[in-house]
């Protein structure tokens, strides 16, 4: 696809590439676990990730700013928990965290402008085997905790208070259908929202490249506005990336607390 | 689209190394960092809500204190007042008292001397009237040579001076 010379593939950011020639590693079973430019980019989230959560352990009585920058990251998902699903909420705390931060890392980094130095950033959680991994470890929770605390009573979940007799069947046929697709819309939101903004990103800047090269009278009324188009939809781009990984973790929140607590 | 194009031969590895690398962020950070983070914010809020708790309690031990010293000032205050008061009637009594003695030993001599005013007054009187009434006699005798009784005389006499 990307053997036209000169072209930008907008999709080219999304192929993955075995890394340090591991295309051949493979587990027991004949599965294939190359490290990828993918693994590469979870490994770099995981080690920022760490280094800023570790910046915020000297347990000062006094926060410094890096501890500060933690402690209201923290509090920040701790207040979701308590505000979504109650005490009962705090023992997820470390999950939720660790999914929004890990998300958001990955989108934030995925935006890096480290093209410059001839390296290509690449967002991971733009491919749905990666949020449809981490929606299906939410969904798990739910299903887990929702059995656990309340048996078969997790099923009047699906019939919501005040239901008159006659529509019980009905509603609980679409409520159930309603569960069950929260797996998909979780992974395919998140999904869909990182990889249109660099599809869109690339398609500019591809506009960009053209126009220059078509020569500097096009280069003026094409390139410029794209270019500053661009900036408009970084900008934006960076406020998605922080959305997208809040209503993971806030949708999250909110089907353990449809678990937790039934309706 | 490389996520469907890929997705066979790369599915397996994505999925792999996405649990590898969430698991160690899960049990690493989530798990191991975080509530360690969340406990030293705990232990900052326990810290202050102890300092103020602790403020307000010395507060208000002191407004106790207050509270007992202004009681203590009140009732020594009222003690004072009571006493002063006490004081003030036994004093106005026994003024009171002395008055009255005196006002009854005053009044006693004032009726004894109108008494005796009075006595000294009717004495006066009598021995007016008789001598008045001698003098009548004496004055009958002499001019008219009638002879008067004592009692005629007298009661004449009287009758003029009642006039």
């Amino acid at each position: 696809m990307a053997a036209e010379a000169g072209k930008v593939d907008p999709m080219k950011q999304f192929q993955i590439e075995p890394l340090f020639g591991s295309e051949t590693w493979e587990l027991a079973g004949g599965f294939n676990i190359a490290f990828t430019n993918s693994a590469l980019w979870m490994m770099i989230t995981t080690i920022l990730l760490w280094a800023f959560v570790f910046g915020g352990m000297k347990r000062e009585l006094v926060p410094g700013r890096w501890q500060m920058a933690v402690e209201s990251f923290t509090g920040f998902i701790d207040d979701m928990m308590e505000a979504n699903v109650g005490k009962e909420g705090r023992k997820y705390v470390p999950y939720i965290f660790s999914l929004f931060m890990f998300i958001l890392f990955a989108n934030l980094l995925g935006l890096m402008p480290i093209g410059v130095f001839g390296l290509h950033p690449f967002t991971f959680t733009s491919h749905f085997t990666i949020t449809g991994v981490l929606a299906i470890i939410s969904f798990s929770i739910v299903l887990v905790v929702g059995f656990w605390k309340h048996g078969i009573k997790f099923f009047t979940l699906f019939v919501p208070h005040g239901t008159p007799i006659a529509f019980v069947l009905p509603i609980a046929l679409i409520e159930f259908v309603s569960f069950l697709i929260r797996p998909f819309s979780l992974a395919l939101r998140l999904f869909v929202a990182m990889m249109a903004g660099h599809v869109l990103l690339k398609v500019l800047s591809s506009f960009v490249i053209d126009g220059i090269n078509n020569g500097a009278g096009t280069g003026l009324i094409v390139s410029i506005p794209s270019f500053a188009l661009m900036v408009a939809i970084s900008a934006l781009e960076i406020l998605v990336a922080g959305i997208q990984a809040y209503v993971f973790a806030l949708l999250t929140a909110l089907y353990i607390n449809d678990a937790e607590h039934l309706h | 689209m490389p996520q469907i194009a890929q997705l066979a031969e790369t599915y397996s590895s994505q999925i792999f190394w996405l649990l590898v690398f969430f698991g160690i962020t899960f049990f690493l950070i989530g798990r191991g960092m975080v509530p360690k983070v969340m406990g030293t914010v705990e232990l900052r809020d326990k810290q202050i809500a102890d300092d103020l708790a602790a403020a307000q309690a010395a507060r208000d031990a002191a407004d106790e204190q207050e509270e007992a010293w202004r009681a203590r000032e009140n009732e020594n205050r009222a003690a004072a007042q009571a006493l002063i008061a006490d004081a003030k009637g036994k004093a106005a009594a026994s003024t009171e008292e002395r008055l009255g003695e005196a006002q009854q030993r005053i009044d006693s001599q004032i009726a004894d001397a109108e008494a005796s005013i009075a006595a000294a007054r009717r004495d006066a009187m009598t021995e007016v009237e008789t001598v008045a009434a001698e003098a009548t006699q004496d004055i009958l005798a002499r001019l008219a040579g009638a002879k008067v009784d004592k009692r005629t005389a007298r009661s004449a006499v009287k009758k003029a001076l009642a006039q």
